[in-house]
């Protein structure tokens, strides 16, 4: 059996750097917000047959459309490119289509998203309101649902100590998503949002399992051994069956990661560091807290 | 059901077969009905409108906001796209339209006549014997500046008042002198939608139209002639276009890798529990065409976001087996007959079943309320395939289990099978 609750200040001293770093990331460098939330254009487009290169339609765009401040990318896997830059209106639009034809005939637009500025407000404050209210509602749920688990710890103790693992495997994968932001331009949009949310709805499922197991023996062993041991063998018992949980979960993961939509990419990877972050909390973080905050024996 | 697993065992699975048959009928023949796919799947474009409400008093707004919605969307139907989607958002104190126009070829086009203040017209009406022939007058709703909704005092009978801006007045007047007694046409986008007899000259710059009006058609009548007037400006702020070549892409890449994520799953529960991953391969399988089902008959928009979801509960719906086959063999290996075991195993994993999952719902019931288009069919198709992985995995694979240790008592040898591992 693997003590894993005596040597809880290693787990925690390896959490507390990567969440510490993540929150520094995301104070130093700031989440890159997309389109949606502060407004612009986000336009796909590919030339195929052509031989023009990224430098081509950098130069294209700032000399022939007049648009400087455009951010342009390159996906040579289907030869694609995408532009992000201010919104434009759609007379614009559709000169600069007619101008980029002229160019290169063979341009075809693939997708095409121009949103004003006032739009992303209110969502960015929907987005704040529901991240504030899935936290609390799960741990309001957990501390209801382990109301008879009240001795040694509260049951409010299991709300909190959920609340904590949230943020734990919440702002892990933000952190990435805050890196890959800064180095490899990819945006903050509602899908990462949604992937945040639902890397709290799924990493808690594995934290309930053990709990539901500190739920179960307390009841038989209560008084009898020590609260430590108890988590301890809680956490053990259950090991196999939280990982194979989340395993067949990260399966269906990387088959959306590797042959699934490329505009679904990061919506997926933030999903997998989030449930393989869940898995680790639920064993190393989530049970030996409780035992931090019991009452010394 | 502890008594006849066999029956109800033989239910579900012809249920689900129905409703393979029903989400994918075409190597049987049956008429296949089509899904309703995302814009991002088939291809088109959405656009969002912005009214501008602040000139409009606030009583009023709501019909203004109405009329409008149902003039664009009358239009809209004329791009001949299939199921054109005109919605309105309203957010706090300002609304949103937002136009679906699935599969459309010529998005400029759209945007212009959308765009357009509806087209209404005065015309005189000429009866030459038989025929009718209308005379366009330089009436325009232009000049119109409001419509009411009031009721005759003595009949009680429904009314609309329209109101004129001084030049509209003016023609107005004129127009009707010429026209006692005789009926004036009023065309909306070019259909005639009442011909009104003219009974004075009207002078006040307001017209009184009576007519055979019901309460509703009066103010479908005062709604559409607010919006013609179109006393709310609406101004292009979002506009999404995915062409059908990539939305084609996304669609088929999707559903290559659901199809390869339930593979993996299946081929895991097979390796690793053996016998009862086989039962839980046949509940997944289950699973899936009676989710498939529901959303098909739901009638729910598939987008890309919401097939995503559907497939990480295929990840998940096999959590519950896990959890219940891990208690079972806990069960046995405490020396509990295997019968007992099973039941024993399942009673005592669904606390944690039940828990984790109500954490998901949730989350999803959350995702639906305060979130946009793109992610409220995400957080449907994940609400929706919860709970009916809840069914799959407890009910499904309980009777499977069932059926299997009834022949099992019979036939002695396959024992031992799950405790092998």
């Amino acid at each position: 059996m693997l003590n894993i609750v005596g040597n809880r200040k290693i787990w925690f001293t390896i959490s507390g750097v990567l969440v510490g770093a993540a929150i520094v990331a995301v104070a130093i460098f700031g989440f890159k917000l997309s389109a949606e939330f502060k407004g612009g254009t986000l336009w796909e487009f590919s030339l195929p047959g052509s031989n023009a290169s990224l430098g081509d339609v950098q130069q294209f765009f700032s000399s022939n459309l007049r648009i400087t401040n455009a951010d342009i990318s390159v996906d040579s896997g289907n030869n694609s490119f995408m532009a992000r830059f201010d919104s434009i209106d759609e007379p614009t639009h559709q000169a600069d289509i007619a101008a980029l034809t002229a160019q290169w005939p063979s341009f075809t637009e693939l997708s095409f998203q121009s949103i004003g500025p006032s739009v992303g407000a209110a969502l960015e404050k929907n987005v704040v309101i529901a991240i504030i209210l899935v936290l609390v509602g799960i741990s309001l749920y957990i501390a209801f649902a382990f109301r008879k688990a009240s001795r040694p710890v509260s049951s409010w103790k299991y709300g909190w100590i959920t609340l904590l693992t949230l943020i734990h495997d919440v702002s892990i994968p933000a952190g990435m998503l805050v890196l890959l932001g800064k180095f490899h331009g990819v945006e903050m949009d509602t899908n990462a949002i949604v992937a945040l949310l639902v890397v709290m709805g799924f990493s808690v499922h594995d934290t309930i399992v053990v709990f539901d197991r500190v739920r179960e023996n307390l009841l038989l062993r209560r008084g009898k051994e020590k609260f430590a041991d108890i988590v301890n063998d809680s956490v053990n018992q259950t090991m196999a069956r939280s990982i194979n949980t989340s395993l067949t979960l990260i399966l269906v993961l990387l088959s959306l990661y590797f042959v699934g939509p490329a505009t679904l990419q990061y919506f997926i990877l933030t999903l997998l560091v989030g449930v393989v972050t869940g898995i680790y909390s639920s064993i190393f973080i989530a049970s030996p807290l409780l035992v931090s905050v019991s009452p010394k024996e | 059901m502890r008594r006849h697993p066999g029956l109800y065992l033989t239910i579900i699975i012809l249920v689900a077969i129905a409703a393979a048959l029903f989400v994918y009928p075409k190597n049987w023949g049956a008429k296949e009905l089509p899904w309703r796919l995302g814009l991002d799947l088939v291809g088109g474009t959405h656009l969002v409108y912005q009214i501008d409400l602040s000139q409009v008093a606030a009583a009023d707004q709501a019909s203004v906001v109405a009329g409008l919605r149902d003039v664009i969307e009358k239009r809209v139907n004329l791009f001949g796209v299939s199921e054109p989607q005109v919605y309105i958002a309203q957010n706090g104190n300002s609304a949103q339209l937002d136009v679906d126009l699935a599969g459309i070829k010529n998005v400029t086009d759209a945007i212009s006549q959308i765009g357009e203040t509806p087209l209404l017209d005065f015309a005189e009406v000429q009866q030459n014997g038989s025929s009718t022939q209308y005379v366009p007058t330089n009436l325009t709703g232009q000049y119109i500046t409001g419509a009411q909704l009031i009721f005759n005092q003595t009949t009680g009978a429904p009314q609309v008042q329209i109101t004129f801006n001084t030049q509209g007045a003016d023609i107005f007047s004129r127009m009707t002198a010429a026209n006692v007694g005789k009926p004036l046409a009023i065309f909306l986008d070019n259909n005639l939608i009442e011909a009104p007899t003219v009974q004075q000259q009207i002078t006040g710059g307001t017209a009184l139209i009576t007519g055979n009006f019901t309460v509703d058609s009066a103010k479908t009548l005062v709604e559409r002639f607010n919006a013609g007037a179109l006393p709310a400006p609406i101004k292009l702020v979002n506009q999404q276009t995915v062409s059908a070549t990539l939305g084609n892409d996304s669609l088929k890449k999707v559903i290559f890798a659901a199809i390869i994520g339930t593979l993996l799953v299946v081929l895991f529960m097979l390796f690793y529990y053996r016998l009862f991953g086989v039962f839980a391969g046949c509940a997944l399988i289950i699973y899936i065409a009676l989710t498939l089902g529901i959303f098909k008959l739901l009638g729910i928009t598939m987008d890309l976001a919401g097939i995503a979801g559907f497939v990480l509960t295929i990840g998940m719906a096999v959590d519950a087996n896990i959890l219940t086959f891990e208690r079972i063999k806990e069960e046995q290996k405490r020396g509990l007959p295997r019968t007992s075991a099973v039941e024993e195993g399942f009673r005592r994993a669904w606390p944690s079943i039940r828990d984790s999952n109500t954490s998901t719902i949730i989350t999803a019931v959350i995702l639906y309320y305060f979130t946009s288009s793109f992610v409220q069919g995400f957080a449907l198709t994940l609400l929706i395939g919860v709970i009916v992985s809840l069914f799959s995995a407890i009910t499904t694979t309980r009777l499977f289990l069932r059926v299997y240790e009834n022949s099992g008592s019979k036939n002695k040898e396959s024992q031992r099978l799950a405790t092998s591992n």
